[in-house]
């Protein structure tokens, strides 16, 4: 999903800005591109006595501060894939270094803090040594040790009552590092065929962190048919179920993918998931009889939309509504005859009308709306309200006639206005306040309209129309 | 801008001294692996390293050539390897395919890990089975802390949120001590510890043993309070859109370390990357304002600066060498400085404004009032329709989840039931009257075509099962009144940081809790947040000259992060009591690292 989501964002987000206040403050943004102009026209003056600027790092052309790490292994980089196209035997004389005359070592020896940690000495302690005290341990004991990072044998703690009893002091002392390193050990693979998943999972089932940690680690190990096993033996079938269902992202060929989420439906999930995976397996069926199909046409360069709007990405693994918008971007109307019945009418319509706009098909656009009575005159009708039809149409720069068709169709007076006035639809402010009798609006909207144009004059006129009896 | 500050507050200890020692010992361990190697190291370590060290000092020490860990094959020709590393499975696991390819290919070399701040049993688990064990020598470089500005620390762990609370691992626990234990021996003793969460109470007990265990020299306080907070008793407020300066070029830009701006801010024809601090002064000025006091405040400065420059024409040639001399070089850098925000502004502005900011503002602020719901579940239903932003309808979601959890009466019964299983989303029903959620639900369902959604809502709401938040606000007066008007100018508390309409809920414990020394008084809000508050207090200080000051230093440490318009609230409580605070967070997060901590895409 993530990985696609620049790609949607191109299908979706290509639509142009709207006015925006913050605060209704709209001036702003105007004083804010002022001090832009006075603060860029300085710039002039300053890029003359540039050049002792020593107070600014130096970048690279990446941006990157020269001689920082992150510069360092760009160039670590790049010079690697030198070495790739042109082997050498040599390696090629390594970057100059300073040397350095006094270490740190014998300084930070002293300085060393209690709490790091030493394995190494422990280790080196011949065997026989520890050997006997290792045994006495208590559960208490070896956990205290195991945090500290010190060497202990878990193979003391052989029966299971023993291994329990250290995996609960484990959780008492709340390190998730140990009680994953108890859980291990206490959980070895041996182990699970010997007692058998029954007897692991009676003991789990009680302790709720242990079995979390252990869950985790299994995931974070990607030890997949262990936890399917754990899953099972534990009685939670749904999470059995998401788990194989996940394996899907790992596959990288959709038509494996395709056959393994089919093999998915028939998973124990809760009936309403085993439907939606039943519908992620047709939509991704349907994405590669589509994709097969377009890519052959792209190929051939004939058709019209993909000359205008090449393709940006493969459709496969796209969501559904994204599917739809590609689909409604080339065959207008075509697809709404096999609509997948888990599309809203709403749904359909947005990204019918967000296709169409983009392409400035506006003809289209209206026969979305359109709907015949039995006497066979037309209507409009939306079900998303045609405000929001008006937002999409601007953003996809519709011009003013298709736009002011649109704006006529909003039923709240006050939201008609605004509109109206926003997207400089004119003719309809105008008759509005007509209607309304407004003379004094009026008044105030003659001066936001240019002086001498039509508009100017039609207020003009119905200004001096003594039939109105205005209201004010 | 100049905010009528109390002028007593204490200076902050100097924290350059956790680099410091981060930087030695680093030297230290690459020098128990002495003559030339190679270093790899891991990707989101480089930054912080480039924090702490150079490419200079990494070369006196023997390192030749400097690797990102990038899972591919690796080129290296030196006979020494020395990996930096964070104590991941996925990275050992690596590790142990390039050692074992070395060995099929008849080359030995000696390798070296450091995993940083520590190691995990489970990764030399991983060295074992792969056969590895014991030719791969392994450390610890605790590297726990590092300071992002004067009053940010951070232990740079993204992961603690999800490892602790959605998977419910406690490996980040003792780190969490580990890191609170250095900074109490430098710069301690605490005297007072107030917590809220499960988490912060473990940690607390990590760290109050390894207090126990080691020895503590007497000092100078130079911080008196801690006050520990998990990230689950506050899931509201990280999900809110910022719209505080800092906060915002986070949600737009998103800061990891530095930010990069793009050529059309730099108004260059490259991007340039920029390290927003203190240290930047016309930053430091803006960074707690609200958004629309910036522009006002940019275009008073532009207007300063023509002014300073003005003043050169008719200077004689002393006046203009003394201006030379003295003001020009701080009149440049604050010309570049300038301009570059103006530039970030400009262009947050428009990416806003195609976003229709204001519509999602109003949505998020109903949600938070528990009004017009209706209107809410429409507008995010409408988000959902058209794709807007996958990240940002999950987000609504969760916010309207978790504000309206408490209040299920006003919907019926069945939607409690509804809000609960929230973790059933990608139901496939048609829309049912007055059924908005389900509908919604099979909405999300097919906006993804995997569990993305699912797993994520769930966690949130299995994370979230108690949330109360409805009530909470109304005891803790979250939400300011309608109808009163809020000079963002002028803020009088600290819901300017979000426009007025919501103080953050973390940040309203943290006050009420150092008002009243302790949580006498605020039993019903502990109720309602699962409790586990508590609060320590250590040894009686008798020297009445730390009390004054190092009393009113605080150490707030987030664990699962925390948000930067919680740091300008912060920093607003603390200009306004007297206070400093001092905000040690597992990671700087916003609402779009919260949602993509919980997406489950990957493998």
């Amino acid at each position: 999903m993530m990985r696609s989501k620049p790609d949607e964002d191109d299908y979706w987000n290509s639509s142009k800005c709207r006015a925006f206040t913050f605060d209704d403050d709209y001036d702003e943004l105007s004083s804010l591109k002022e001090s832009k102009r006075a603060v860029n026209s300085i710039r002039q003056f300053v890029v003359d006595e540039d050049e002792d600027e020593d107070d600014m790092v130096k970048v690279s052309w990446s941006g990157e501060p020269i001689g920082s790490i992150t510069w360092s292994i760009k160039e670590t980089a790049s010079s690697t894939k030198q070495e790739q196209s042109f082997p050498k035997i040599d390696s090629g004389p390594s970057l100059p270094r300073q040397g350095s005359g006094y270490s740190l070592s014998s300084l930070f020896k002293a300085f060393s803090e209690p709490s790091t940690r030493n394995f190494a000495p422990e280790l080196r302690k011949p065997k026989s040594e520890y050997k006997d005290y290792v045994s006495d341990w208590s559960p208490e004991e070896t956990v205290k040790r195991m945090q500290r990072g010190k060497f202990c044998s878990l193979e003391t703690f052989r029966s299971l009552k023993d291994k329990m009893q250290l995996l609960d002091q484990a959780v008492c002392a709340n390190d998730g590092n140990v009680i994953t390193a108890v859980c291990t050990h206490v959980f070895l693979q041996k182990y699970f065929l010997q007692c058998k998943l029954e007897v692991l999972s009676r003991e789990l089932m009680s302790r709720d962190v242990a079995l979390r940690h252990y869950i985790h680690y299994l995931k974070e190990m990607g030890e997949q048919k262990l936890l399917v096993e754990l899953f099972k033996s534990l009685g939670r079938t749904e999470d059995m179920a998401l788990l194989q269902y996940r394996e899907h992202l790992s596959i990288k060929d959709e038509v494996r993918r395709k056959e393994y989420l089919k093999s998915c439906i028939s998973l124990p999930f809760p009936p309403d998931d085993a439907g939606h995976v039943q519908d992620h397996y047709t939509l991704l069926e349907r994405q590669i009889i589509i994709e097969a199909n377009d890519k052959h046409l792209e190929n051939k360069g004939q058709v019209e939309v993909f000359k205008k709007h090449p393709r940006k990405a493969s459709i496969l693994n796209m969501p559904i509504i994204t599917t739809l918008y590609y689909s409604c971007l080339q065959f207008p109307f075509k697809l709404s005859l096999t609509l997948p019945s888990t599309i809203s009418e709403k749904q359909y319509l947005l990204t019918a009308l967000s296709a169409r706009a983009k392409l400035k098909e506006w003809l289209d656009v209206g026969s979305l709306f359109t709907t015949k009575n039995w006497l066979g005159y037309t209507k409009k009708r939306s079900p998303i309200g045609f405000h929001r039809v008006v937002d999409i149409l601007h953003k996809n720069n519709a011009p003013a006639q298709v736009l002011q068709e649109y704006v006529c169709l909003v039923e709240d007076p006050n939201l008609k206005i605004s509109l109206a006035q926003k997207y400089k639809c004119h003719d309809i402010v105008i008759d509005m306040y007509k209607d309304q009798k407004d003379r004094q609006q009026l008044i105030v909207y003659q001066g936001k309209v240019e002086r001498g144009s039509p508009e100017d004059k039609k207020i003009q006129d119905i200004l001096n129309n003594t039939q109105i009896r205005w209201k004010n | 801008m100049a905010h009528s500050a109390r002028r007593d507050a204490p200076e902050l200890p100097d924290f350059s001294l956790l680099k410091r020692l981060a930087r030695d010992q680093l030297i230290y361990l690459l020098e128990q692996l002495p003559g030339k190697k190679d270093l790899f190291i891991e990707a989101d370590l480089m930054s912080p390293l480039d924090r702490i060290a150079n490419v200079t000092m990494l070369k006196q020490h023997d390192v030749d050539k400097l690797y990102k860990v990038e899972n591919t094959p690796i080129f290296s020709t030196c006979d020494q390897i020395c990996f930096l590393i964070r104590p991941r499975i996925q990275t050992v696991k690596w590790i142990a395919d390039t050692v074992n390819a070395d060995k099929a290919a008849g080359k030995f070399r000696k390798y070296k890990i450091i995993f940083t701040p520590q190691k995990f049993y489970a990764c030399e688990t991983v060295l074992e089975e792969q056969g590895i064990y014991g030719d791969v020598s392994t450390d610890e470089w605790a590297f726990y802390l590092l300071p992002l500005d004067d009053d940010i620390i951070s232990l740079e762990l993204p992961e603690f949120f999800r490892d602790n609370f959605l998977e419910g691992d406690q490996r980040w626990v003792t780190t969490g001590g580990s890191a609170l234990h250095l900074l109490h021996s430098l710069f301690g003793p605490f005297s007072k510890v107030y917590g809220i969460g499960r988490c912060a109470k473990m940690v607390y007990e990590s760290w109050r043993e390894q207090v126990e265990e080691s020895e503590q020299k007497a000092q100078k306080s130079e911080i008196g309070n801690v006050f520990l907070i998990d990230r689950d008793v506050d899931f509201v407020t990280p999900l809110c859109s910022q719209v505080v300066y800092e906060g915002l070029v986070d949600d737009i830009f998103r800061i990891k370390w530095c930010v990069e701006f793009g050529p059309d801010v730099t108004t260059a024809d490259k991007s340039m990357k920029v390290m927003l601090n203190s240290q930047d002064k016309v930053f430091s000025e803006i960074r707690n304002e609200h958004f629309s006091n910036v522009f006002g405040f940019l275009s008073q400065k532009a207007r300063n600066l023509q002014t300073a420059y003005d003043k050169r024409r008719g200077m004689d040639i002393k006046q203009m060498r003394t201006f030379v001399s003295e003001e020009l070089k701080g009149l440049k850098q604050e010309h570049r400085l300038l301009s570059l925000h103006i530039g970030a502004s400009e262009s947050m502005m428009k990416k806003k404004t195609k976003q229709d900011f204001q519509e999602l503002l109003k949505t998020e602020h109903s949600l938070l009032e528990g009004f017009d719901i209706r209107e809410c579940i429409t507008y995010i239903e409408e988000h959902i329709n058209r794709q807007v932003s996958m990240i940002d309808s999950l987000r609504l979601l969760c916010l309207l989840s978790l504000t309206e959890n408490g209040e299920s009466q006003s919907y019926g019964i069945e939607h409690l039931l509804t809000f609960a299983n929230l973790r059933q989303l990608g139901l496939l029903v048609e829309q049912q009257p007055g059924d908005a959620l389900t509908a919604m639900e099979s909405k999300v369902g097919k906006l993804v075509n995997d569990k993305t959604a699912e797993k994520l809502t769930g966690a949130f709401s299995s994370l979230a099962k108690k949330s109360n938040f409805r009530a909470l606000s109304k005891k803790l007066a979250l939400v300011p009144k309608t109808g009163e008007e809020y000079d963002l100018r002028v803020p009088r508390d600290m819901a300017y940081v979000f426009s007025g309409a919501y103080i953050p809920l973390s940040c309203k414990l943290i006050e009420q809790v150092l008002e009243r020394d302790g949580w006498t008084g605020l039993e019903e809000v502990t109720r309602m947040l699962n409790g586990n508050e508590f609060v320590v207090t250590g040894e009686a200080i008798s020297d009445a000259r730390f009390k004054t000051d190092s009393q009113r230093i605080i150490l707030v440490m987030f664990l699962g992060g925390c948000s930067y318009s919680e740091i300008s609230a912060l920093r607003f409580l603390g200009r306004e009591k007297g206070y400093k605070f001092i905000v040690l967070t597992t990671a700087i997060i916003n609402s779009a690292r919260l949602m993509e901590a919980m997406l489950d895409n990957h493998v």
